[in-house]
């Protein structure tokens, strides 16, 4: 088995920072991505248009008890949680906001970390807060590989810090090489993860 | 072989949910075992660090023997998360499009199902009394939180979200001003009491119980979000049952017919917005 999700959280400046990651990544990238975007809770949909404008990999926001499939990425829908359930089916959610935040970076990791343990990437970008980092830890302790923004590249640099903070990350990438390093570790290891079994 | 202890966490932790789960279903009759189950693991680990409790097999143990402590969890199961006109696009295509339809009746059954502390229930009542169809209107509004039914029939908010609602108002297509529907007293209001005329505030369960009559219009928001596919199509069947031909289904604008088994019997009114209309039968 080889990695079966990306989970990616971001805030201030993040719109900026998805596009850079994603408009790297190719049409047919093999694993769905579900991205938690802190958001304005009246926005519409225009993160995801734009974003599915400019990149090659289809982006949209994420509907209720979709299955979650490669080569799409999945937005929060905004004022929702993102959660997935373990059979690969996205859930929503609109229970209180998490760290005043819903969507909340947090309850997507930790609920992607329960459906997909080890072979999970999870990405902290950008941000002035600490949310995500709780869910990185967590996707760490089930053995998910950990990326991390260089705090450096960030425009907000509070969240990547905290995260680094929180649990011992596996790569401190600058902004415009997760796209690529992303693309090499899908490419090397997806369908040939060894080295645990 | 893999061992570690966060996968096997993992899976006893899935185990003891199934056994509470089930003991609060055997004892109680409350079933939540359908429920997402990302979503429940989430409400019941909440609870847990909240509570003195150290694991979920004590939680279990606790609430076989303590009803209060049912009560506490039955309040963490049902988000209670609602605003009055939320959504208000929503109002504002049901009354395009649904509205001009309900006033070729005589009478008009609506079913609010999850209503939680009422405040949609509210919303409806004002829109269909703005519209002049309230008069002839039966609204019944259930849930099963029956706490959120006693808040939802004292129809008493706090005067911090007014705000919120009176732009919600505004923009979902009211007809005055949202001043009218209430009175302000400390930091609470009070809505309009003939707003309450035409409700039955009732304890429905979604889950065990079924049809109480022949609705012309469902509204049914972000319950469903909560349940696993299974349950979701077990509910949608127990609407298009309790919905007359031509009658319209409302769900939260996340929410939607379209992964479940009953798309084909209904038209699609607003894909958006998802307002639907059951299908007349032969």
């Amino acid at each position: 088995m080889g990695y079966r999700a990306i989970v990616i959280g971001s805030s201030t400046g993040g719109m900026e920072a998805l596009r850079i990651i994603l408009e790297v990544l190719p049409k047919d990238f093999p694993v769905p991505i579900l991205v938690a975007q802190h958001i304005s809770s009246h926005s519409d949909n225009y993160l995801a248009k734009f974003l599915d404008n400019v990149c090659k990999v289809s982006v949209k926001e994420a509907e209720e008890k979709e299955k979650a499939s490669p080569g799409q990425v999945y937005l929060a829908p905004p004022n929702y949680h993102l959660l997935v359930e373990q059979d690969g089916l996205i859930s929503l959610s609109v229970e209180a906001r998490v760290s005043y935040a819903r969507p909340s970076i947090d309850v997507l990791f930790e609920s992607a970390a329960e459906a997909y343990n080890r072979d999970l990437i999870g990405i902290v970008l950008t941000g002035a807060n600490s949310d995500g980092s709780r869910g990185l830890k967590k996707i760490k302790e089930c053995h998910g590989l950990t990326i991390v923004q260089d705090p450096n590249t960030a425009l907000a640099e509070a969240m990547p810090r905290a995260a680094i903070g929180a649990t011992k990350v596996d790569y401190i990438t600058p902004l415009t090489e997760i796209g690529q390093l992303l693309n090499k570790i899908i490419k090397g290891k997806s369908g040939d993860k060894s080295g645990y079994e | 072989m893999i061992h570690d202890r966060c996968l096997n966490n993992l899976e006893n932790e899935d185990l003891e949910i199934r056994f509470l789960l089930e003991a609060i279903f055997l004892k109680y009759g409350y079933d939540f075992r359908d429920y997402s189950k990302a979503h429940m693991k989430r409400r019941i680990m909440h609870r847990l660090s909240l509570s003195e409790l150290n694991s979920i097999s004590q939680m279990q143990h606790q609430v076989l023997y303590d009803r209060v402590f049912l009560e506490t969890l039955l309040n963490d199961f049902s988000i209670n998360v609602t605003e009055m006109f939320r959504d208000p696009p929503f109002y504002k295509t049901f009354r395009q499009e649904v509205v001009p339809v309900l006033k070729t009746y005589p009478f008009i059954k609506v079913w609010h199902a999850g209503c939680s502390s009422g405040e949609e229930v509210y919303s409806m009542a004002i829109l269909l009394k703005e519209e002049g169809l309230y008069e002839r209107t039966q609204i019944y509004a259930t849930d099963f939180n029956v706490e959120v039914l006693e808040k939802a029939q004292q129809a008493i908010y706090p005067i911090d979200d007014i705000k919120d609602y009176t732009y919600n108002y505004q923009k979902s297509g009211g007809l005055t001003s949202f001043a009218d529907y209430y009175i302000a007293r400390y930091d609470s209001v009070i809505l309009d009491h003939t707003l309450k005329k035409k409700i039955i505030f009732a304890d429905h369960n979604l889950v065990t119980d079924g049809v109480f009559g022949e609705m012309h219009v469902i509204i049914c928001r972000n319950v469903l979000i909560y349940f696993n596919k299974e349950l979701q199509n077990k509910v949608f069947k127990l609407f298009y049952e309790s919905l007359r031909n031509g009658g319209f289904l409302g769900v939260g604008t996340k929410e939607s017919l379209r992964f479940s088994d009953y798309m084909e019997k209904f038209d699609t009114i607003s894909e958006n917005l998802k307002i639907y209309q059951k299908k007349f039968e032969a």
